[in-house]
């Protein structure tokens, strides 16, 4: 099954590209430890899912690049060319010269309604091209104007035209410092409307993948670029193939279906984060071994105490004593309860792994049973030249201080009334403000209550 | 996108001049395969001049002739006609003047009133002209002084002009405050009658004081002639310095001071125009730095103010830049944010400054700046990847901050004295359409405005009550 990519704003189209980059620089590697056959079948499932054959040999990426200004449009079109290796469809974009001004009411209300035909008929071209329609990826920034009010918009209109098929937000979540301003308001403004219509939002945050790149890959001056090969290199550990622990011999073959039958369960909860490891500077895999238990109590524990990476991880944190039932307010604190998790193996000898300590009923909420909230998915088939290489997207308490942290700064703003003339120009008004300020709340209190 | 300075008046004019020759040499600069590229169109039409001047549009290829894409209004002659005979003349053409020859006598109604009235017609048909060969029109700039005739009163016309015949476009200005000094006694009021169309009228201010300009370059030509400096300073790296021209000394005197003004507009639209990892254009200015409606006057720094010839620039000397955009001495008008309170503030980076560069230069400053309380982390941030002509970096920082209170007090005062006085008052007063009311209503605006800062003020470190949040029931 195929996945169209929608790339939306400046970060959506700059990490897109990057994200192609990443898959396909996966496929070309020789290092993939892994018997011939293997390989072939993960070369053609991870194809058949991201790209499109053309007479020219080249892959085309299956994605549909949306901005309201030309420049980085322009420059993903131009760098993946050049790359040799893959390419964007030329005629699968659509830009204006103006930008939407960080304004999500102009992305919204103003540049959504006035470009959708366009936008949609993009979307419906690259979804016509596929044999198997798998779901839509899109990736955005909840801080700007495009990505996060356009993009709502979109989330939109993709599923009012495709009803039944899958849909995925990347969501990018700015530093806490502030890139723009109104940030908060952008952000609060996209989730309470992407809850309505996304099926899963999958995020990342910029302060958690800047301290990876400092402390894990020594990056001493970290470009945006930097970010966003970490972030592709963990969406890549996602998606590119991988077998279900229910699916027959070949690579699963609805992966965004599969993604939110197991971590899904109840629509109120959508926020999956993302965890992987190990990470390091491409130099020194060489002359890195990790042992599978090793890496598996680094991620359980990530889990538990909500570690952002591997490193710095408190050790002290444990689960509730297991099969007492303890009312949610006595649970241990900084402990994250978990809904469902997902954990991804890719490399050398992932049959042998025991995946036991994930399953600790201890570990969850108790509305599903510990067999049901845990999934975990294998190939032998090392990704991006690392040996080993663990992932978990898991559907827990994991943004809830996060999120709970840019509603109260967007309340306080509110609070004060700044800047919202700049919202109700384009006709979002207080009450707007309100209805998504209520839907986040509940969301928040959801969570907390687990 | 597309930007559409005027440059109204005497002043308006001259920093005009400077801002198209800077213009041009950047894009020389980059553009080395002289191809008619999207940056370029921002500021410039291609015109193909073989069959004479009023030849089509070329939007695509080679560079033929370029065009800037302006108006250029003066009432009196000797500016313009100075620029026509210079070598900036095959930039302009006939169609983009508007000019007279008497002037405003440093009278705002005559300007606004007299002028405003009889070239109003001409001024919207050369407009919508201009506006026509924009692809897509984003923001007017507006460059002109408060405290003189033409461009104090005509250039506010222009102003309300803009806001009724593209009232979509945004209009940022560029406005030249008279100091204490000033050689024009009636200043005080050309620049409060001003100051009322600004207030409701301009989306964005950035107010510039001539004695700020006049400190930086002394503060250039010091540095230079001290000798302390290990190595040579790249002269076409001076923010003061003229396209082409090696020697400061060489430069007429305004010169090196409008040029900063020029390289002002430049850097501000630069993240429009060059590609970056964090564009920043101008509709994002003012969305981010203008909470409130009136509030839109925003105070600018340029770091650094030279480059020395060695290349390496070691972080600390990264780290310096930041600092600097903070300091008094920076600014471009007299005033220290620092010491009141920020609304909100912008950091625009030219060149290889990365993301880590910004952000360990928030931590580092942010403690010792003072945010208003609902906004702590108000920063606005851009990453563009071109420098400026000779430098491997720069940073332009816009502030919303009460430090520009003290400057509408002073001016304010200086209007009271002269008008408890009633002097000078009736030439005002005899243009028609003026009444005592344009005077009070005017000074009240401004009043009323400085109340806005001074509540805000106010606020300044006292208790911090975080509004309670929305309660869900369970």
């Amino acid at each position: 099954m195929s996945i169209v990519t929608v790339q939306l704003g400046q970060c959506g189209n700059q990490i897109g590209h990057e994200v192609f980059n990443a898959l396909c620089s996966d496929i070309r590697g020789s290092h993939g430890l892994c018997s011939k056959k293997e390989n072939e079948s993960y070369h053609d499932s991870c194809r058949e899912r991201f790209f499109c054959e053309q007479e020219s040999g080249v892959p085309v990426a299956r994605a549909v690049l949306v901005d309201m200004e030309p420049k980085v449009i322009s420059q993903a079109l131009s760098m993946a060319a050049r790359s040799g290796h893959w390419k964007y469809n030329s005629h699968s974009h659509f830009c204006q010269k103006q930008g939407s001004g960080n304004n999500w009411a102009n992305g919204y209300s103003v540049h959504g309604p006035r470009h959708k035909e366009a936008i949609m008929d993009l979307v419906q071209k690259e979804a016509e091209k596929c044999d198997r329609l798998g779901g839509f990826f899109t990736i955005m920034s909840m801080a700007g104007g495009t990505g996060s009010g356009l993009g709502a918009f979109v989330t939109q209109c993709l599923r009012d035209a495709f009803p039944t098929s899958f849909i995925l937000n990347h969501v990018i979540w700015p530093y806490g410092t502030g890139e723009v301003i109104v940030q908060n308001y952008n952000s609060v403004l996209t989730l309470s409307h992407l809850y309505q219509s996304s099926d899963a939002l999958l995020v990342h945050e910029n302060d958690v993948i800047h301290k990876i790149c400092a402390q894990l890959m020594n990056i001493k001056q970290i470009s945006f670029r930097d970010v966003n090969q970490v972030i592709a290199h963990q969406l890549g550990s996602v998606f590119q193939p991988a077998h279900t622990a229910g699916g027959g011999s070949g690579y699963s073959r609805n992966p965004l279906g599969d993604l939110m039958e197991t971590l899904v369960p109840h629509p109120e909860f959508r926020m999956l984060g993302l965890r992987n490891i190990p990470q390091m500077p491409e130099n020194s895999l060489a002359y890195s071994t990790f042992s599978w238990p090793g890496l598996l109590k680094h991620l359980r524990q990530m889990l538990i105490a909500n570690a952002q990476m591997e490193e710095g991880i408190d050790w002290q944190v444990r689960p509730p004593h297991p099969g007492s039932s303890i009312p949610s307010t006595n649970k241990p604190l900084h402990f994250n309860t978990s809904i469902a998790n997902l954990v991804i193996l890719r490399g050398k000898d992932v049959h042998t792994v025991d995946l036991g300590s994930f399953q600790d009923p201890s570990l969850y909420t108790s509305w599903l049973k510990p067999q049901d909230a845990f999934n975990a998915w294998k190939t032998p088939r090392a990704f991006n030249k690392y040996e080993k290489s663990a992932s978990l997207v898991s559907n827990s308490q994991f943004l809830l201080k996060s999120l709970d942290s840019l509603v109260g700064k967007a309340w306080k703003m509110f609070a004060s009334k700044a800047y919202l003339h700049q919202y109700t120009k384009f006709g979002i008004q207080e009450e707007d403000f309100l209805d998504c300020f209520t839907t986040l709340e509940q969301v928040i209190s959801s969570y907390t209550n687990l | 996108a597309v930007f559409l300075p005027f440059a109204v008046g005497q002043c308006g004019n001259q920093v005009g001049c400077r801002f198209w020759d800077l213009a041009l040499r950047e894009h020389a600069a980059v553009n080395k395969k002289g191809i008619y590229d999207e940056a370029l169109s921002s500021f410039f039409r291609n015109v193909d001049t073989r069959s004479g001047d009023n030849g089509p549009d070329i939007y695509k290829g080679k560079i033929c002739s370029l065009k800037a894409r302006a108006l250029l209004i003066d009432m009196e002659e000797g500016v313009v006609n100075e620029i026509l005979q210079g070598p900036l003349r095959d930039v302009f053409d006939s169609k983009q003047l508007i000019t007279d020859v008497s002037g405003s006598g440093n009278n705002w109604a005559v300007g606004h009133k007299i002028y405003g009235c009889q070239y109003r017609e001409n001024i919207v048909e050369k407009l919508r002209k201009t506006a026509e060969h924009c692809d897509c029109l984003q923001c007017f700039f507006i460059i002109h002084s408060m405290g003189g005739g033409t461009g104090s009163g005509l250039g506010t016309f222009v102003l309300n002009l803009l806001e009724e015949e593209f009232p979509e476009v945004y209009r940022f200005v560029t406005s030249v405050y008279p100091s204490g000094e000033d050689d024009v006694i009636t200043s005080p009021y050309n620049s409060v009658l001003a100051m009322k169309e600004l207030n409701e009228h301009a989306d964005c201010v950035l107010p510039i004081e001539n004695e700020s300009l006049f400190e930086i370059v002394n503060k250039i030509h010091q540095m230079i002639n001290s000798g302390k400096l290990g190595s040579t300073v790249k002269q076409n790296s001076l923010v003061t310095s003229s396209a082409g021209s090696g020697k400061m000394l060489q430069e007429k005197p305004f010169d090196a001071m409008n040029n900063i003004v020029a390289n002002l507009l430049l850097n501000l639209t630069s993240s429009a125009r060059f590609e970056g990892s964090l564009n920043m254009d101008l509709n994002e200015i003012s969305m981010n730095l203008v909470p409130f409606p009136r509030l839109h006057y925003l105070v600018s720094s340029l770091t650094p103010l030279y480059t020395l010839a060695d290349v390496n620039v070691p972080s600390r000397r990264l780290d310096q830049m930041f600092s600097d955009a903070f300091s008094r001495d920076h600014q471009l008008i007299q005033a220290d944010p620092k010491h009141s309170l920020y609304l909100a503030c912008a950091l625009l980076v030219r060149g290889n400054v990365q993301v880590s560069d910004l952000r360990r230069n928030i931590e580092r400053l942010k403690p010792s700046l003072h945010f208003v309380s609902w906004n702590q982390e108000g920063w606005k941030t851009g990453l563009c990847s071109v420098p400026p002509v000779g430098h491997s970096h720069s940073l332009l920082a816009l502030a919303n901050n009460t430090c520009v209170k003290p400057t509408f007090i002073e001016l304010k005062d200086r209007f009271m004295k002269l008008y408890k006085k009633k002097a000078h008052l009736h030439h005002y007063l005899q243009i028609d359409g003026m009444e005592q009311s344009c005077f009070s209503e005017a000074i009240s605006s401004l009043s009323d405005l400085i109340e806005e800062y001074s509540e805000l003020d106010a606020t300044k470190g006292g208790p911090r009550i975080d509004p309670s949040r929305l309660k869900i029931a369970v």
